[in-house]
């Protein structure tokens, strides 16, 4: 087990390594691209950036100047925000941010992971059509359509909740971005759910526990259910992963103060010292939470725990 | 064997097989929901060959009489003769606009997907084919492309090469296709080379080398046609996927750059009137819905179709 | 029902007991399990299979029957009918009754069928490795049943899965109680089933091909291990396998099936030495023998089993049968008497007035 933990974390620093190489190059190395010659500045102002941005220096020192200032947790300056560094702009956001996508996390797990259940157990009855079409509607609907859906009903017309603009101040102005972010994760939870429990339906050790005379819900509970889950948690990866990356799209149109904001607005500015930045700030979250949940994989199964 | 499943396999025995293709074919047939999803892709792809030619007005041709007519201002289905679908805030035909869209998305699904098994299959062959050393080195390469958010490097591409010949070649088009191929591939990789590992062990293949048969032929005769079917399971179903990055990348601003428009942009473009004319919005919203709706049966369907184990559900 | 035994006796006072009970019944000529035109059918989209078809058989209590016959002939079926565990859809019990220890099962409600399984009929199913729980440890889930029918305190119920453990021989049984299945080899695993089987000391026990899955030399102790605690316990055995060997090591009587019927039925020395059905003879004709010099090929049986979809009138085995003449496809042979008490097959070529003397 420790050997498996150790490893996971190992895996993190090869990673971290390709994904600052190759953004690090893209953004610098292309022809044409970025970094190559800023129009319309005078040349005063140019040297400035040069300085600024060590765009005079050869481009493999560039990099390790670059990669050692990460490593320091010095994120750089930004293009566009004078008396901003990219520290500051994470500092504001990232506790808004963090906090927009544990909620988000918890609503989807919470509520697809039930769903997939229900809609297992009333296999072809109506339980399922009715979870199924709700996860339908989940993965149907783009993050930010589903956002312009919900401020539509429940802030135009209902008025029930503040709508586009109004920031994150308090759990009135949660609810919307919360559920926007999470509406794809939770048809994409509810689907796998579902399709892992139609298969441990058909497994041996069920019709085993049936056999001991045991009652519908120990069965479903202790045998089906838990084996059912192992799968899910595999792709629990990948949902943090979009709930990461998608978190910027909906902080984007709800307004909310978090970095995606800025990630947001800095691609359209062209910000590239910010882009670069937060890239390598998203994938090192995205990593790290992969290895969480490698790790409790590994804590829930006990095949993997023993090997 | 006394397994549920197996109980009932044996018990249909002696049934004459009409081979692997023709029974799944059937059983696709059979799942209402795949067919109606299969319909529906089949609609929009001739919607996407054939729409500029059925379109009543080019997409980015504004009609100023009627423009006129609406104050400049952008109006909503069956009010205004010779657009039936209404026109948006820039005088430009609805209808049209959307099978322009149409044609974006349709181009985006199948482009992307043929630069993931461009990609994928050939990595995902030589990976299975010889294994050892070439399959872990290039396994450990997978992995780390895998490890990289998809989105972040689909923006991280279309960023720096937004302002190349590259990027602009098609309106930007062209660069979604790549971006969103380059970092899909993973999965086919993996399927293909799954599919080489374990059937290089199976006594045939043995058989065939022991005769003289040649590795490649080995490969493109039996081994790649038994990929084919996951293969395409996995491509279908990562079509939506592809859908929602472009239209993603739409609302971010980089992507399809204008005139052209794809059904993404167009919601992006629509939210600003989203009180006045909301029809902007739900409009391609909703083709956009049943896009990645219909793809999903579709691909839903065919993979449970190849699955040579009896499903709950007959 | 019989008496509840005190759990105060030693466990092997209360077996002896239960024992002498069970062999008490057995002497007043009670059976345990009568079972009457069963019949379960398959309803799938390409018609319905007849897996089962009028079956009808008894089992004593405390003795072993075996039930025999090749891949799809039923007999896993059967099994499954007889608790009720046959998966719906798209398996259905028509008809029929399984009167087991004075109570018709079939119409019992689901809420008693749960009470007796387990707790009177137990089940030692194929494959120990899927049919374990991989998430949970093997003591767990023989202490289930314990805690389930015998209402014993966690710690009395443990006590009980070490001495199980102990009887169907998983040395240093206490330790293991943390382990789980996929730490055990595949004969431990299937005396781990068997342990789960026997928990809570059943009148019966099912045993679905307890062997087939395993090595070759472990089948034996297996399958010594499940004659010596049936008899030890009186627990009678329903004992269903494709291999005539171990129906003939095992069995008291043997019931053959063929196709979802019973083609032939009686004492096991009887079926082995004095078989009166085509098919039989042609199973125990293709027992490779060591002794046998006509031939080096090994004989089968040429054919295939019918579908059973539509099934005809007439004799199933009629097609692959060497003996076969109009009278086998024009009507189906009923079960009749043959020479000795108990002895009953179905053909009409060896019934009194046929072909075969």
């Amino acid at each position: 087990m420790v050997t498996y933990l150790i490893r996971r974390v190992a895996w993190l620093i090869p990673v971290l390594f390709v994904v600052s190489v190759i953004t690090f190059g893209l953004m610098h190395a292309v022809p044409g691209g970025p970094w190559s010659g800023e129009r319309n500045v005078s040349a005063g102002v140019q040297q400035n950036i040069n300085k600024k941005f060590r765009l005079d220096l050869p481009i493999q020192d560039q990099y390790i100047a670059w990669v050692g200032d990460l490593l320091h947790g010095d994120l750089g300056p930004t293009f566009k925000y004078r008396d901003r560094s990219v520290n500051d702009v994470v500092r504001e956001g990232f506790p808004v941010t963090l906090q927009l996508g544990l909620m988000a996390f918890i609503v989807a797990v919470a509520l697809g992971i039930p769903l997939g259940i229900i809609a297992a157990l009333g296999h072809n009855r109506w339980p399922d059509y009715l979870a199924t079409a709700i996860s339908l509607i989940g993965i149907a609907t783009p993050s930010f359509v589903l956002a312009i859906i919900l401020v539509v009903v429940f802030s135009v017309w209902l008025r029930w909740l503040p709508g586009v603009g109004e920031g994150w101040k308090g759990p009135n102005t949660w609810v919307l971005p919360v559920l926007a972010l999470s509406g794809y994760q939770i048809a994409q939870i509810a689907r796998y759910t579902r399709a892992s429990m139609l298969e441990v339906t058909r497994k041996d050790y069920v019709r085993t526990a049936q056999s001991k005379g045991l009652g519908q819900r120990a069965v479903v509970v202790r045998h089906m259910v838990r084996n059912a889950l192992i799968p899910v948690v595999t792709i629990l990866g990948p949902i943090l992963a979009f709930l990461v990356t998608g978190s910027f799209i909906i902080e984007y149109f709800f307004g909310v103060p978090g970095i995606g904001r800025y990630y947001v607005v800095g691609i359209g500015q062209r910000d590239y010292g910010l882009i670069m930045a937060m890239t390598v700030l998203y994938a090192f979250a995205v990593a790290f939470l992969n290895v969480v949940v490698d790790v409790l994989y590994a804590y829930i199964d006990p095949r993997i725990r023993y090997n | 064997m006394a397994t549920t499943a197996g109980v009932l396999d044996r018990t249909l025995t002696a049934r004459r097989s009409s081979g692997i293709w023709r029974d799944a074919f059937g059983r696709l047939l059979r799942n209402r929901l795949a067919v109606i999803g299969g319909i529906w892709v089949i609609f929009l792809i001739l919607i996407a060959i054939f729409g500029p030619a059925i379109a009543p007005w080019h997409y980015d041709q504004k009609d100023n009489v009627a423009f006129n007519l609406a104050h400049g201002r952008p109006a909503g289905p069956f009010t205004i003769p010779n657009h039936p679908l209404g026109l948006d805030n820039y005088g430009l035909d609805i209808f049209s606009k959307l099978l322009d869209g149409a044609q974006i998305s349709m181009s985006v699904a199948f482009v992307a997907q043929a630069v993931v098994l461009l990609i994928g299959i050939p990595i995902g062959a030589l990976a299975g084919w010889y294994g050892g050393r070439v399959d872990t080195y290039l396994m450990r390469f997978t992995d780390v492309m895998y490890a990289f958010p998809d989105l972040l490097l689909i923006i991280l591409l279309s960023v720096a090469f937004r302002d190349t010949d590259f990027g602009r070649a098609l309106n930007g088009l062209f660069l979604v296709f790549v971006a969103i191929g380059l970092t899909s591939w993973v999965t086919v990789a993996r399927l293909v080379r799954g599919q080489l590992l374990s059937l290089r062990e199976m006594e045939f293949v043995e058989a065939a080398r022991a005769v003289g048969v040649s590795g490649r032929k080995i490969m493109t005769k039996h081994l790649l046609p038994n990929a084919i079917g996951p293969v395409t399971v996995a491509v279908t179903l990562g079509i939506p996927t592809a859908i929602l990055f472009e239209a993603t990348l739409a609302y971010l601003g980089v992507g399809v750059q204008p005139p052209r428009a794809s059904w993404g942009k167009m919601i992006a473009e629509g939210v600003n009137f989203i009180r006045s004319a909301p029809y902007l919005t739900y409009l391609p919203g909703l083709m956009i819905a049943s896009a990645l709706i219909s793809f999903t049966f579709l691909g839903d369907g065919l993979r449970d179709a190849l699955d040579p184990k009896l499903k709950g559900k007959q | 029902m019989e008496e509840a035994v005190s759990l105060e006796l030693t466990p092997d006072e209360a077996a002896r007991i239960t024992r002498e009970q069970r062999e008490d019944k057995a002497a007043k000529s009670k059976n345990l399990l009568e079972v009457k035109n069963l019949s379960t059918h398959f309803f799938t989209p390409d018609g319905v299979v007849h897996a089962v078809d009028d079956v009808t058989f008894e089992l004593g209590y405390g003795e072993t029957l075996g039930l025999v016959g090749e891949s799809g002939c039923g007999k896993s079926v059967t099994a499954l009918s007889l608790t009720r565990l046959v998966p719906n859809p798209p398996g259905r019990i028509v008809s029929g009754s399984v009167v087991f220890d004075g109570v018709d099962l079939l119409k019992l409600s689901d809420e008693g069928m749960r009470k007796l399984r387990g707790k009177e009929i137990g089940f030692i199913f194929q494959d120990p490795l899927t049919s374990l729980n991989p998430t949970l440890t093997i003591g767990y889930q023989i202490a289930e049943s314990i805690r389930q029918h015998m209402g014993l305190s966690k710690k009395a119920a443990y006590d009980r899965v070490v001495g199980l453990l102990d009887k169907v021989g998983i040395p240093r049984a206490r330790d293991r109680l943390g382990d789980y299945p996929h730490q055990f080899s595949g004969g431990m695993r299937q005396r781990v089933m068997i342990a789960i089987a026997l928990s809570c000391d059943p009148k019966l026990i099912l045993a679905d091909e307890p062997t087939t899955a395993l090595d070759v030399t472990i089948q034996a102790q297996i399958l010594e291990l499940i004659s010596v605690l049936s008899d030890e316990f009186g627990t009678a055995v329903l004992l269903i396998t494709h291999d005539l060997g171990i129906a003939a090591g095992m069995c008291d009587r043997v019931n053959v099936m063929y196709a979802g019927r019973i083609v032939e039925t009686g004492g096991v020395d009887v079926i082995f030495e004095r078989p009166r059905m085509p098919y039989a003879w042609g199973l125990l004709d293709s027992l490779p023998r060591l002794d046998d010099v006509r031939s080096d090929r090994l004989r089968t049986i040429e054919g295939l089993p019918p579908l059973l979809i539509n099934v005809p009138d007439a004799c199933r085995f009629n097609p692959r049968c060497a003996y076969a003449r109009d009278e086998c496809r024009d009507h189906e042979p009923g079960l009749t008497l043959r020479e000795e008490p108990g002895h009953y097959a179905r053909c009409w070529a060896t019934d009194k007035g046929g072909w075969i003397p």
